[in-house]
């Protein structure tokens, strides 16, 4: 680290903001501005560059102490009857305390992101799955199955990082590695090969994935269909498409389950990985789900250690009790169950509570507007920026430690979740 | 603080005490030697209470990433055993995959003050030690998994020399906050991506070339070399494989005289005779067991009913998925690095293979020789949920009460084992040396496992009862560091325990290849790879001890 001009420079910064979890990126810090400049992409310079505006909490809309806000916390969720604790935006330390909070509030926790991670949660406790990690991937992929998704918006540098290296451990060229689109097409030339060579493209639409799916698994698995046609697509090229993957050595099947955005997606999600199960009979192949923003994938894996379950879990009787459908924060706003939500956004201002009829506490990123003023308002830290912390990636298994850049004096969610949890 | 428990009785192996009445004085959190002339602050009169140091389990799956694989899929067995909050404890769940709050309440209302994580992944290591971190009151730490990593087979395949293995060794070892080595099916973790679907001793791993003898030979001489107290920790080839006890006995006579220890050794030593071709290997495993000093094993015992299995093993729980209980299983292929496998599995009194499962377990214990090279674990959760050991210690104190059990399994299985015929009963003091003294010295805690002047002071109290089940379920004191945890089975305190590691020497030239390595193929750097110490402290109840190396290493 050089400093010059009083600009502080940071390598290997890894970024909490993406599911990757890309962790070479290069920041100068200056004061308050941070700015991306080396590896940034879209979401990360984003991420990073947001700046800082508010530093005040507010009650009520007034300015007021971290102290203050705290007791009008800790009081609405002394008064309240269900109070729900979502957004939850955060990293390690923010999803401890706010699982601590829960637990003595008899809150229910739910993420922001729960209806796209319920996809493949179900999948988890009903069948299970066969997946892999970003550097399994990156040296051994052959053959890449994309479904339904458009990867390249949601994580920029997937394709440079875990497809495209220069060099992989097992002498594969990389040039030799295929590509198919089956569902969506790519919306930019991100999954195209250093030399130029395109990803195939197998279109339908959304709604007809679950059966496109189905009949890809049942010609993996041998078996005769009478049909012609499934969703636009030819069978045969289904057919060649189930042989090309028996065929691989390591195929691998992605996807994100936030585009896999229809009823009932999780049944898909479910096709998908029982399909790898059934290639793995005999060869070998792995799925890759990617999510892993707004801290889902760590705030999952935090609850389930300390609870038992994921999100959607309520404490209400004094003990966990999960429901992924009960307890799914979107219906409970919706429907007026919650008479106050305690949101968590710390990472993009963009992200802002649901509009309901609950008294609203927004620990949210500095610089976040609102329709309609919360009761509290507390500009929180960055994690990765205000201060150190860790982030899982989406893979689940890998996490990374977040660097503390500057001295913003922004409280972290983990201090004033535990300030209210004693204050009450 | 002086604080005196007066007029136990003492079992404290390490030291050679053997039920004498003696005083025992703590002082900051410390055993330290009293005399009649101290004041003292706090009596508690212990007469005829039995007195041994607080348990340590050297092998229970209590944190990273497959047992929260395993957390996550069974909110079915959660629901049966969910606890819920009180003034003094959290929520959470127990049973086969427990939150890990309620895993530290419970090992501290048996009686028991550490846990050992066996199976690390390095690139995981970070998430072992935030669960760890969330596990009250026991001390933690636990063992770095190497052996199907790229990094070792590719310096194997080129045979590097030993310096340049230990170096390795000693590096990762530091910097993913491990006290001891595991191999987990050597090399096979690592083959099954290459598509192999089993690996034997001397089998070749496909891309390398490189066999699990030769991956054994090389980390348990790391180990010896480098002075790490714990022996190289050895989840064999081929587990739950009919006819594995040869691959045992060739493992254990191919190591060469190296320290090794052998973990769940019950599920490596079955054989191939009688009608269901699946025998009990036990007697043969046990007489090299008795016959190679260097050799110290757990047993892995299987008790009945539900359970989750959660391994590294991603060959052996992939060929294995068809048993699983419900029907639901996950395989991970993990960062060239290693993998886990975790299938949740129902063990059956009236199944021929489960109760011999059992009774291999028990013969084990009871034809090993030396308690102080056999230890006493069920491989929580693979075998069954570690608060089934009050009932494991029954079984092996209490003849009659085995037997009876015994008598209503499965006959085929009774009649294939003469377990039956075997009187030996473990004594309170060998039940100390098991789990206090010996799983002390062998994880390498100088300070722990024992009563004498300087120790940790855990402790354990709990009432003579010859009902050996009910007496090792609710001690009526645990003292953690001093404080008393438990009073009357009950807690009534809530403390925070230290990771225990190693930091062997290394030369820290390694690095330079290394950050090449991690630069050109892996998908996350060097630096941000390596624990520092900050982490495990965090938010400031976590503590790292620095437990001292055996003489003989560095290098």
């Amino acid at each position: 680290m050089a400093e010059r001009d009083n600009a502080r420079v940071w390598h290997e910064v890894p970024s909490p903001f993406c599911g990757i979890a890309s962790d070479d990126l290069t920041i100068t810090v200056t004061g308050q501005t941070v700015s991306v400049t080396e590896n940034g992409d879209a979401l990360t310079i984003k991420g990073f560059e947001t700046p800082i505006t508010d530093v005040m909490p507010r009650v009520d809309g007034q300015e007021t102490s971290l102290a203050n806000a705290v007791q009008r916390i800790a009081q609405l969720i002394g008064d309240s009857q269900q109070t729900l604790i979502s957004g939850l935006g955060t990293d390690l330390n923010g999803a401890r305390s706010a699982m601590a909070l829960a637990d003595k509030g008899r809150a229910t926790v739910d993420h922001m992101n729960s209806s796209a991670v319920f996809r493949n949660l179900l999948v988890l406790q009903d069948t299970g799955w066969m997946n892999t990690t970003f550097s399994e991937v990156r040296n051994r992929v052959d053959l890449l199955l994309i479904v339904g998704s458009d990867i390249e918006s949601g994580y920029p540098r997937f394709f440079e990082r875990m497809v495209w290296p220069k060099d992989t451990l097992f002498g594969q060229d990389v040039e030799s590695r295929v590509l198919v689109y089956l569902g969506k097409a790519p919306s930019g030339d991100a999954s195209t090969s250093p030399k130029g060579k395109k990803a195939e493209v197998i279109l339908c639409d959304d709604a007809d994935l679950p059966e496109v799916m189905s009949v890809l698994r049942a010609l993996i698995s041998g078996r005769t269909l009478q049909a012609k046609h499934v969703g636009g697509i030819e069978i045969s090229v289904l057919a060649d498409l189930a042989q090309r993957l028996k065929a691989a050595q390591y195929s691998v099947v992605t996807w994100s389950a936030a585009m896999l955005d229809f009823q009932h997606a999780e049944v898909t999600v479910q096709m998908l990985c029982e399909l790898v199960k059934d290639l793995n009979i005999k060869t070998r192949s792995s799925g890759l789900p990617l999510s892993g923003k707004e801290g889902d994938t760590t705030v999952n894996h935090v609850a389930a250690w300390q609870s038992g379950y994921p999100m959607r879990t309520n404490f209400n009787r004094g003990y966990p009790d999960y429901d992924p459908y009960l307890s799914d924060g979107l219906r409970m706003l919706a429907e007026d169950e919650v008479d106050t939500l305690i949101w968590v956004s710390s990472f993009d201002i963009e992200r802002t509570p649901p509009l309901s009829s609950a008294k609203t506490v927004v620990l949210g990123r500095s610089g976040m507007t609102f329709e309609q003023e919360p009761e509290v308002f507390i500009p929180v830290g960055t994690p990765g920026i205000d201060h150190a912390g860790r982030a899982f990636r989406t893979d689940s298994v890998v996490s990374m430690p977040l660097r503390h850049l500057r001295e913003s004096g922004l409280p972290s969610t983990f201090d004033v979740l535990s300030a209210v949890e004693h204050a009450i | 603080m002086l604080m005196k428990l007066t007029g136990g009785r003492i079992y404290d192996p390490e030291n050679g005490v053997h039920n004498e009445v003696r005083d025992i004085y703590v002082k900051d959190g410390r055993i330290v030697a009293g005399s009649v002339d101290d004041k003292i602050d706090q009596e508690i009169d212990v007469r005829g209470k039995v007195i041994m140091a607080g348990a340590i389990d050297m092998h229970t799956h209590i944190g990273g990433g497959k047992i929260n694989i395993a957390r996550t899929m069974l909110p079915e067995d959660h629901a049966a055993d969910v606890i819920a909050r009180t003034e003094l404890l959290r929520s959470g769940c127990g049973h086969a995959a427990p939150s890990t709050l309620t895993a530290g309440y419970r090992y501290a209302e048996m009686g028991y003050t550490a846990g050992f994580e066996p199976a690390i992944l390095p690139v995981n290591a970070r998430q072992a030690h935030m669960e760890m971190h969330d596990t009250p009151i026991i001390d933690k730490g636990g063992y770095v998994m190497l052996g199907s990593d790229d990094y070792l087979l590719r310096m194997m395949a080129a045979n590097d020399d030993q310096e340049s293995i230990n170096n390795y060794v000693a590096w990762t070892i530091t910097h993913s906050q491990a006290i001891g080595v595991k191999v987990v099916n050597p090399g096979g973790i690592n083959a099954f991506k290459f598509n192999q679907r089993k690996l034997d001793l001397d089998e070749k791993n496909n891309f390398y070339g490189v066999t699990p003898r030769d991956i054994l030979l090389r980390l348990a001489r790391a180990v010896n070399e480098l002075g790490i107290p714990h022996p190289l920790h050895v989840h064999g080839c081929n587990l739950g494989v009919p006819g594995n006890m040869n691959t045992t006995l060739d493992t254990i006579s191919g190591i060469g005289g190296l320290p090794m220890h052998l973990t769940h050794i019950q599920f490596h030593s079955y054989g191939t005779e009688g009608d269901y071709k699946f025998s009990s290997g036990a007697a043969e495993i046990a007489e090299a067991i008795n016959s190679n000093k260097n050799i110290t094993v757990d047993v892995g015992q299987i008790l009945f009913g539900q359970t989750v299995t959660a391994s590294g093993d991603t060959m052996i729980q992939h060929a294995g998925h068809s048993h699983a209980h419900p029907n639901k299983w996950v395989t991970m292929d993990i960062e060239c690095d290693a993998g886990c496998g975790v299938v949740p599995f129902k063990y059956k009194d009236q199944s021929y293979v489960n109760t011999l499962q059992w009774i291999i377990g028990l013969e084990t214990f009871l034809m090993v020789e030396d308690p102080w090279r056999i230890f006493l674990t069920t491989d929580h959760p693979n075998g069954a949920p570690f608060t089934s050991y009050p009932h494991l210690i029954r079984l092996l104190m209490d003849k009659t009460f085995r037997n009876e059990t015994l008598s209503q399994l499965h006959p085929e299985a009774q009649k294939a084992s003469n377990l039956a015929s075997l009187d030996r009963e473990y004594s309170l003091y060998e039940i100390a040396i098991m789990t206090r003294a010996g799983a002390a010295r062998l994880v390498g805690l100088a300070d722990r496992g024992h009563l004498g002047v300087g120790a940790g002071a855990d402790i354990t109290v709990y009432t003579d009862n010859a009902d050996r089940e009910k007496m090792f379920t609710r001690p009526d004191y645990v003292f953690k560091d001093g404080n008393m945890v438990v009073e009357d089975g009950d807690l009534i305190d809530v403390t925070w325990g230290t990771t225990h590691v190693v930091k062997p020497e290394y030369d820290n030239s390694i690095e330079k290849s290394l950050k090449g390595y991690f630069d050109k193929y892996l998908t996350m750097k060097m630096g941000n790879f390596k624990i520092s110490d900050d982490e495990i402290v965090d938010d400031g109840r976590g503590s790292l001890t620095i437990q001292p190396l055996h003489k003989g290493g560095p290098i």
